[in-house]
């Protein structure tokens, strides 16, 4: 590997450094439990930011959704590994191997109606919805029975660690595919809509999702989840590790995505969405590429929530909590990767924690007093958020270099003759 | 034939052609914006659409860009029905556009706004660009390469990094005309690629349109309003007022039509001349 940017190391070299001094003050002790949940929070709500970031910063698609994506994940993945624990891999079939399916099922769907022009958007809604059952329903029905025992085998004839770990890894991945499924489902008819009232729906989105989720008991199957007591018995195998690959990993997707053709037919959206329409790009895809993503990103980061708190309460996603993502990708800077990476952890670090010790007790109560005071106050001052455009130098958008061979010299006469001085 | 001017050379009716628009009609409600339209372009037309304000001309842009469907008639493209194609359809089957205020991403770079043009042919999938493979970096190489070049023949290779929305007005229109021919149209359509212009800038922008129409081998279309561009450098000129076509010739034959003064200026002022 040669010609490696500087950029590069440094950013990877900074992250390896902080990996390791976090892993060595957790392993000695020096951060107790406490700091430790609020690392680990910070890191979710970080990622949680850094997809709402990419719908509304980088794709002007103004979202109060992204709590509910958060939910999914967190329930979803949760779901996975109390089944396990519970001597039922049907949580892996159906939540990994079930969502696999529907994605294959999606790729052929799409293939089918790429041979037609303008198809409309609620017969589009309706094919992915029917694929959607359809793909669950092929997993509960047909693959059940058929997997189940031979995972059960396999995953307990490996040694227990490792097995956890697997586990655990296809939790996370069904989790965010969960949240991924949901918010392309829920993105195709609603992202037709215009930007205010695709907000509007988002936020009935998270609503709809804390009411489910409040009923998980009585009008879902799943007793486990224990409605709107609290879903508990999840296990606790979030670690520094894990949650550092999540996020490294979703920090170099979304910038190699951005930055990428696809990056820009997203930044194009949000700068004109009628010429971006007018010079070719397929404006739907482009608004719901980031929507996905950035719902699958919130949906992992609910996985590493959920088995770091080890409870899981509808109440902790309800909507007032989905204006925290938003709060912070407006305080870092909308449209900075960097800006909304260190204010998820500054939110939790000052907010969750340092004040929890340092204030008095009823403080939370006034927190919903502060957080709109301080936005106002940062509306004010510094609307372009606190980083503005910054961006650390490996997440900054490349400028190419001046070509050095000349163009041909009839072309470059041409624009000589006609250089206009505005 | 529907849609020309009679007294055409004979060596341009011989050419195929490229854009048929047949009894174009459009409502907005009980308002008749265009009525009855038809135009038919040959390869390598450079072709004038005016009128006075509210005549429909952009309307018709906007019909043929698939912005709107229209109440009735066809628009054929290269023999190709157009009705029913989504816009960034048209757009890839060879018809590129400008609008009447200046639309760049302005906030992106000048060389971003060009490559974002090259989306829909950009070689290479989503998954290469997130892992970087080699796909990803030759055809990137290539993309920007190709913009760079693209941006010499307009003379904004130095400019390539700056923020769009930053540079002088001319320069954007020239931007938008680039970002508009990156798309590698046959047809080009402008909507008053002068407006807001002095008369140097204007003669600067005739130039380039010659010099593009040449370079690119561009059929074009454009609505203007300024007459000194209009009578200079259009082969024919198609008249609208009120949404219906009043007069169809080549520019000195419509500068003396009665029916177009009168739209223009007034009955009075027309009886007077």
């Amino acid at each position: 590997m040669k010609n490696i940017k500087k950029s590069t190391l440094t950013f990877f070299g900074a992250m390896l450094a902080i990996y390791i001094i976090v892993q060595l003050l957790l392993s000695l002790g020096v951060l107790n439990n406490f700091w430790r949940g609020i690392i680990f929070w910070g890191a979710a709500i970080s990622i949680v930011a850094l997809g709402l970031n990419l719908i509304y910063g980088f794709n002007g698609q103004f979202s109060l959704g992204q709590y509910g994506f958060y939910a999914l994940g967190a329930y979803a993945a949760a779901d996975v590994t109390w089944r396990w624990l519970n001597e039922d891999p049907s949580g892996i079939v159906v939540g990994f191997l079930g969502s696999a399916v529907v994605l294959g099922l999606y790729a052929l769907v799409a293939v089918f109606l790429r041979r037609f022009y303008n198809v409309r958007v609620t017969t589009r809604f309706l094919a992915y919805l029917l694929t959607t059952v359809l793909g669950y329903g092929i997993a509960v029905i047909g693959l059940r029975p058929l997997l189940e025992p031979l995972l059960l085998t396999v995953l307990n004839a490996l040694p227990p660690a490792v097995t956890q770990q697997i586990v655990f890894f296809l939790a996370l991945v069904s989790g965010a595919a969960i949240a991924g499924i949901a918010s392309f489902l829920f993105g195709i008819p609603v992202l037709s809509l215009g930007s205010d009232y695709f907000g509007i729906a988002t936020l009935g989105f998270t609503i709809i999702v804390k009411v489910l989720l409040d009923n998980t008991d009585t009008i879902l199957p799943f007793p486990e989840m224990k409605g709107a007591r609290g879903m508990v018995g999840i296990p606790q195998w979030t670690t520094w590790t894990w949650v550092f690959l999540c996020f490294l990993l979703v920090v170099v997707v979304m910038r190699n995505l951005l930055h990428s053709s696809t990056g820009r037919a997203i930044l194009s959206v949000r700068e004109d969405e009628r010429a971006a329409e007018l010079v070719g790009i397929d404006v739907t895809q482009a608004k719901l590429l980031p929507f996905v993503v950035g719902s699958v990103f919130a949906g992992l980061a609910g996985g590493i929530r959920a088995h770091d708190l080890a409870f899981l309460h509808p109440q902790s996603f309800n909507f007032i909590q989905s204006f925290n993502p938003l709060i912070i990708v407006v305080f870092g800077g909308l449209g900075s990767m960097t800006g909304t990476m260190i204010t998820g952890f500054l939110w939790i670090l000052l907010l969750e924690g340092a004040l929890r010790l340092f204030l008095p007790q009823g403080f939370e109560t006034w927190r919903f007093v502060v957080y709109p005071l301080v936005l106002l106050i940062m509306m004010l001052l510094r609307p372009e958020g606190l980083f503005g455009q910054y961006e650390f130098p490996y997440l900054k958008r490349p400028l190419a270099n001046l070509r050095t061979r000349s163009a041909s010299p009839q072309a470059g006469e041409a624009a000589a003759s006609e250089e206009v001085t505005p | 034939m529907k849609g020309r001017p009679e007294g055409l050379p004979t060596e341009v009716e011989a050419r195929p052609a490229l854009l048929e628009i047949e009894g174009l009609t459009q409502f907005f409600d009980n308002l008749r914006a265009v009525h009855n339209f038809d135009l038919t372009l040959r390869q390598g037309e450079l072709i004038g659409l005016i009128g006075p304000n509210g005549a429909g001309k952009t309307t018709v842009f906007n019909l043929i860009t698939g912005v709107y469907q229209p109440s009735e008639g066809s628009i054929r493209f290269r023999g190709m029905e157009l009705l029913g194609i989504p816009s960034h359809e048209i757009i890839q089957l060879g018809i590129a556009r400008t609008f009447q205020n200046i639309r760049l991403f302005s906030k992106l770079t000048v060389l971003d706004n060009v490559r974002i043009a090259y989306h829909p042919h950009a070689g290479y999938t989503l998954f290469d660009g997130i892992v970087r493979n080699k796909a990803y970096r030759e055809q990137e190489d290539y993309l920007t390469e190709r913009a760079q070049e693209f941006l010499a023949i307009f003379g904004l290779e130095q400019r390539q990094n700056d923020i769009a929305g930053s540079l002088p007005y001319g320069l954007q229109r020239r931007l938008e005309i680039a970002r508009a021919l990156a798309t590698d149209p046959e047809l080009l359509i402008l909507d008053e690629p002068a407006a807001g212009m002095n008369p140097q800038e204007i003669d600067a922008l005739m130039e380039l349109i010659r010099f593009i129409r040449q370079q690119f081998n561009l059929t074009i279309l454009l609505v203007e309003h300024r007459m000194r561009l209009v009578m200079n450098i259009c082969e024919w000129i198609t008249v609208m007022d009120f949404g219906e076509v009043i007069a169809r010739g080549v520019p000195a034959a419509v500068r003396d039509n009665l029916l177009v003064v009168e739209a223009y200026l007034g009955r009075q002022t027309a009886f007077l001349k």
